[in-house]
């Protein structure tokens, strides 16, 4: 919203360069193609979508950004239609990302979330953009963060990230998000075990959908009783009483932590085809980050953020030259049969390609140490 | 992966869209299914769209072929609204339009000209339109 706006008083960003600077331009003048190109680099790596990231960063920042998880069939997709309708009435733009899997075999992958975007047809202020896992490792999450970045740069004033909540994959995606929505069916109680597992650490907002059905109310019951045990991670250790008592001094305990006023995870009931219950949901979101705001957890989640990413980052470039290196040196595949053969063994072979980079690195910072 | 691979980190995305009122997408469903399987990224549009809808998925999706699916004898009203729609959006010259289902010998020329690359009708092999996408996708985007 702020840079792209022509009649913003911000001081103006730098102009787009390079060999991309037309298609940034397009995009931070609103042109949809543009942008719709830009995920597609993004997505594909396409040479040069790190330049177009790295200019955009700058026009980032204004958006809203909430990520939606939960087993499949919990109704994530109408949910999240309707979201972007009831955005849209406040006046609001909408950006979403919808991960879906795709095959290990042959990397295809059918994105199936569109379907349900039904009542935002033929509104060009809903971007809706499907995105695959193309099983890549820890790529995933840069990927979507990218596209957020394009979106937020954009213009958009609410971006939602849609992902189905199976793997460690998808958690990490969705914990590019500000706030981060859970989905839970009524009834199925394999699921809220599910939750145990992990995805309850991350869920900020909880949401039991088809809340029309049976035992709807049920799982909104085990759902708080969880989410209160969580609270105090001393509590689970303390393996005796549950109290009531117990819980105010362990609670006071927790305060005079410093840890003032947590977050309480929130439980929300809706039934996403007729739209129940979403204008609280979009109400709980807007707590969840007005909280974020005010107990300065939003600046200190952005730093955890990108200093995640820049590790990311680090971690996929110093993979790549090493794959170089041992390219160089014939190959992982002759590497291995080397020590197949007891001419070697792994840890030589380490030492044998990293001693020579640690010794580039120590050189160079040693350069960088008399220069001053 | 092999494919995907081959083509330099690029993967194939295609909008399969089935436009206007009839409400048979089993071959949609099939070819959706034979793309996936062909390592392409598919967007199914779902039944009963109207052209802008599909302009809309086709430039959000940014995908490099959309293949249109018409059974119902609409085609000459409803593929050159989409291809107005890609064009007012630039979208037009680097996307591979396909027309699959029940088209008359009379009316292939009309919807070549329009700028359709290819139609396939019932009974097509599988694997000729996969070639034929892997032939004709564009290139330099």
């Amino acid at each position: 919203m702020t840079s792209a706006d022509p009649d913003g008083v911000e001081s103006p960003s730098p102009e787009p360069t390079g060999q991309h600077a037309a298609l940034i331009r397009d995009l931070l003048d609103g042109r949809h193609r543009a942008l719709a190109r830009v995920i597609t680099k993004i997505e594909n790596r396409a040479p040069g979508y790190r330049e177009i990231v790295s200019q955009l960063h700058d026009h980032t920042g204004s958006a809203s950004v909430v990520g939606v998880t939960g087993s499949p069939g919990a109704g994530k997709s109408t949910l999240v239609d309707k979201l972007a309708e009831a955005y849209r009435d406040r006046g609001e733009t909408v950006g979403v990302i919808a991960v879906d899997p795709s095959s290990p075999y042959t990397g295809g992958a059918v994105l199936g979330d569109r379907i349900r975007m039904a009542s935002n047809v033929g509104d060009m202020d809903v971007f809706f953009r499907s995105m695959s896992a193309r099983g890549s490792l820890g790529g995933l999450s840069t990927a979507t963060s990218d596209a957020v970045k394009a979106l937020d740069a954009f213009g958009k004033d609410r971006i939602v990230v849609e992902t189905v909540g199976a793997g460690q994959n998808e958690v990490d995606v969705v914990k590019t998000a500000e706030t981060v929505c859970v989905l839970v069916q009524p009834g199925s109680g394999d699921d809220v075990q599910m939750l145990k597992a992990g995805i309850l650490e991350i869920g900020d907002v909880f949401v039991v959908n088809k809340a029309d059905m049976d035992g709807a109310s049920r799982t909104v019951a085990e759902l708080e009783e969880m989410l209160h045990m969580r609270e105090n991670p001393v509590k689970n250790l303390n393996t005796g009483h549950h109290g009531p008592v117990g819980d105010d001094r362990l609670e006071a305990a927790s305060l005079d932590d410093g840890d003032e006023a947590a977050w309480d995870p929130a439980v929300v009931e809706t039934v996403a085809t007729e739209g129940d219950g979403v204008t609280e949901l979009i109400e709980t979101f807007d707590e969840h980050r007005e909280w974020l705001v005010d107990s300065g957890k939003l600046d200190e989640q952005a730093r955890t953020r990108y200093a995640e990413e820049i590790r990311q980052l680090l971690r996929a470039d110093t993979a790549a030259l090493l794959e170089d290196v041992l390219a160089e040196r014939g190959g992982v595949d002759a590497l291995a049969g080397q020590v197949v053969d007891r001419e070697t063994d792994p840890y030589a072979v380490v030492e044998d390609v990293m001693g020579p980079l640690r010794d580039c690195v120590a050189e160079t910072d040693a350069d960088g140490g008399e220069a001053e | 992966m092999s494919t995907q691979q081959e083509r330099d980190g690029r993967t194939i995305r295609c909008l399969i869209a089935k436009v206007g009122l009839d409400g048979h997408d089993r071959g949609a469903h099939v070819i959706a299914r034979a793309f996936r399987d062909a390592g392409f990224e598919v967007i199914y549009s779902g039944l009963h769209r109207a052209p802008d809808e599909i302009v809309q998925a086709a430039v959000q999706e940014d995908v490099d072929v959309l293949g249109i699916s018409i059974l119902s004898g609409a085609h000459n009203t409803l593929v050159p609204k989409i291809v107005d729609g890609l064009e007012e959006y630039g979208a037009f010259e680097d996307t591979l339009l396909l027309v699959g289902g029940i088209v008359p010998d009379e009316d292939r020329e009309k919807l070549k000209e329009l700028g359709v690359a290819e139609i396939f009708g019932p009974g097509t092999p599988m694997e000729e339109t996969i070639e034929f996408v892997e032939a004709n996708v564009p290139e330099d985007r």
